[in-house]
């Protein structure tokens, strides 16, 4: 039961995916990736599942890098984005 | 309430969160906070996951710290014509770490209770995507970087090596599946590194916008099943919203140059022999700037075409200054950027939105065509393979059908590049030996400071 409730979240957030991306204007695709591709850091919340666990061993090391890359990607991510985006507002005033 | 739904109410809000940010980051007005919205979905995730506690604190903070400090840099560091390949690095990242949450999961079931089989599913696909992922953002970069050649690399059999190595992991992944043996995984992590590099080597620069929408993508993808290895719901939902949204950019991306996906990557742009487009008549005629610069003062109207020379040779700010000269000069000046120019998605629009040009001026391609008859000077700037007249006139062209600007139909055309070559699909552009082109060779920064100090004088 378990793995279809997963399974059933999974396809309604492929279908939301699909729907929340219609009609970007061109202009904003670096940006959105930019910020879709910070999202995907998402899985900082697993490395840190990982990196944390208290038995230690290979896991635990395989989980501190994961952790390390995770970061990199979501700080990284969400600022560059946001630099971006800075960027074209500017010109707003 | 216990602590267990209190972190999973959290990370509903976080997906809400994270919904909301991606719709924002679709609007131009409201782009920066849909930015900002989906760093505190983020935010909220993290805190949620720690508050579960019993954790090792020194090596979460660590981890932390140091990945923050790092990402941090690095975005405060990079100038703008070097954020492809960022991004693209940073894509690697998110990709390699669902790969290694992957393999540390299966590291802390060794030696105990037996793997359920959905999470041997899930770890074979975290570790499979991931591994792509990685590889193949890491060439993506060197070729965005110029730390290679962006070229695509070809050798015999490759179709066969690749298709041969996705068979082979499949079977592992099986036998990953059945048996459980580490060795198993690693084979898997293996071939899907070296995957990632083989599929990506044969694609070529101006390619790169495709293929860079699709890493994208794999790696939300990963970290979504990432999340049904550790049963984690926003791992799920985040990563699946980011796998949806990149599919449809790369598809968006596709269509602008009329290609499919499978084209794009096996394909191999411009090693293709045989089609190779009818011989072109004429020669390419070259212009001096003191030239170009008397046709420039008479011109009402002006469209810049924008293209990856354009970033090489960092001259947005000098075009911005002399689209403001000709503007005072009683021009109408607009900027025609075509959907695949450069290496990424929209990487002119960042560029020229770094140089302050009004966004009024900023032209999609459908909108700029129907007026190009009109328009009295159209200046390339280091684009080549969007405004070729090849792909809309002739049949036996390898890019017939590719929508183009269409400045052939302007009453003069200033190509600026560096030299005599090809673009990167490596076909002869027909606009250079048209009757109303002319080429300003030399570096594009030098030719338009250069146009500028003119009218100044």
């Amino acid at each position: 039961m378990e793995l279809v409730l997963l399974l059933f979240i999974f396809v309604l957030a492929a279908f939301l995916g699909f729907e929340l991306i219609q009609k970007v204007p061109s202009q904003l695709h670096t940006p959105l990736m930019s910020g879709s591709n910070a999202i995907s850091g998402i899985t900082i919340v697993g490395a840190i599942v990982a990196a944390g666990h208290v038995e230690g061993g290979l896991g635990q090391w395989l989980g501190f890098a994961a952790l390390v890359l995770a970061t990199i990607n979501v700080v990284g991510g969400y600022m560059v984005t946001d630099r971006m985006l800075g960027m074209f507002k500017k010109k707003g005033k | 309430m216990e602590k267990a739904q209190l972190i999973n109410l959290a990370y509903i809000v976080a997906s809400v969160l994270f919904i909301f940010g991606i719709k924002m980051l679709g609007s131009a007005d409201t782009a920066r906070r849909g930015n900002q919205v989906s760093a505190l979905g983020m935010l909220l995730a993290v805190v949620a996951t720690l508050l579960a506690g019993g954790f090792d604190w020194t090596w979460i903070i660590a981890g932390l710290v140091l990945g923050g400090a790092i990402g941090a840099i690095w975005a405060k560091k990079v100038q703008m014509t070097g954020m492809p390949e960022l991004v693209a690095l940073f894509n690697g990242f998110g990709g390699i770490a669902s790969l290694l949450v992957g393999w540390a999961e299966e590291a802390h079931y060794e030696g105990g209770e037996a793997m359920p089989a959905v999470t041997s599913v899930a770890i074979g696909l975290a570790v499979l995507i991931g591994g792509i992922t990685f590889t193949g953002s890491l060439i993506a970069y060197l070729k965005l970087s110029g730390k290679m050649g962006g070229s695509p690399t070809l050798f015999p059999g490759q179709k066969a090596i690749n298709a041969l190595i996705l068979a082979a992991m499949l079977v592992f992944a099986g036998m990953f599946v059945a048996t459980g043996q580490p060795w198993t995984l690693y084979a898997i992590i293996g071939l899907s590194l070296l995957l990632g590099v083989l599929g990506v080597l044969p694609i070529g620069g101006g390619d790169m916008p495709v293929v860079i929408a699709f890493l994208n993508s794999c790696s939300g993808l990963a970290a979504s099943a990432a999340g049904f290895v550790i049963n984690n719901n926003v791992l799920i939902v985040a990563g699946c919203l980011v796998g949806a949204s990149g599919l449809i950019l790369t598809v968006i991306m596709c269509k602008a140059m009329n290609r499919t996906l499978g084209n794009v990557f096996f394909g191999g742009f411009g090693a293709a022999s045989g089609k190779s487009g009818a011989a072109v008549e004429g020669e390419m005629k070259a212009l001096s700037t003191e030239d170009a610069f008397y046709v420039l003062e008479a011109a009402q109207s002006v469209v810049f075409v924008p293209g990856y020379g354009m970033a090489v040779a960092q001259a947005q700010h000098a075009v911005k200054e002399l689209a403001e000269i000709l503007e005072n000069n009683g021009a109408e000046v607009r900027f025609a950027i075509h959907p695949v120019a450069g290496r990424m998605p929209g990487h002119m629009n960042v560029l020229l939105a770094e140089a302050d040009v009004p966004y009024e001026q900023l032209c999609e391609m459908d909108d700029v065509n129907p007026t190009m008859e009109t328009v009295d000077v159209a200046i390339v700037i280091g684009a080549n393979d969007v405004v070729n007249p090849a792909a809309a006139e002739d049949e036996s062209s390898p890019i017939y059908g590719m929508p183009i600007i269409n400045v052939h139909h302007a009453r003069n055309v200033f190509a600026l590049k560096r030299g005599q070559g090809a673009g990167f699909s490596g076909l002869v552009n027909t606009l250079f030996f048209r009757d109303n082109c002319r080429m300003i060779y030399g570096d594009a920064k030098e030719t338009i400071t250069s146009l500028v100090s003119q009218f100044k004088d």
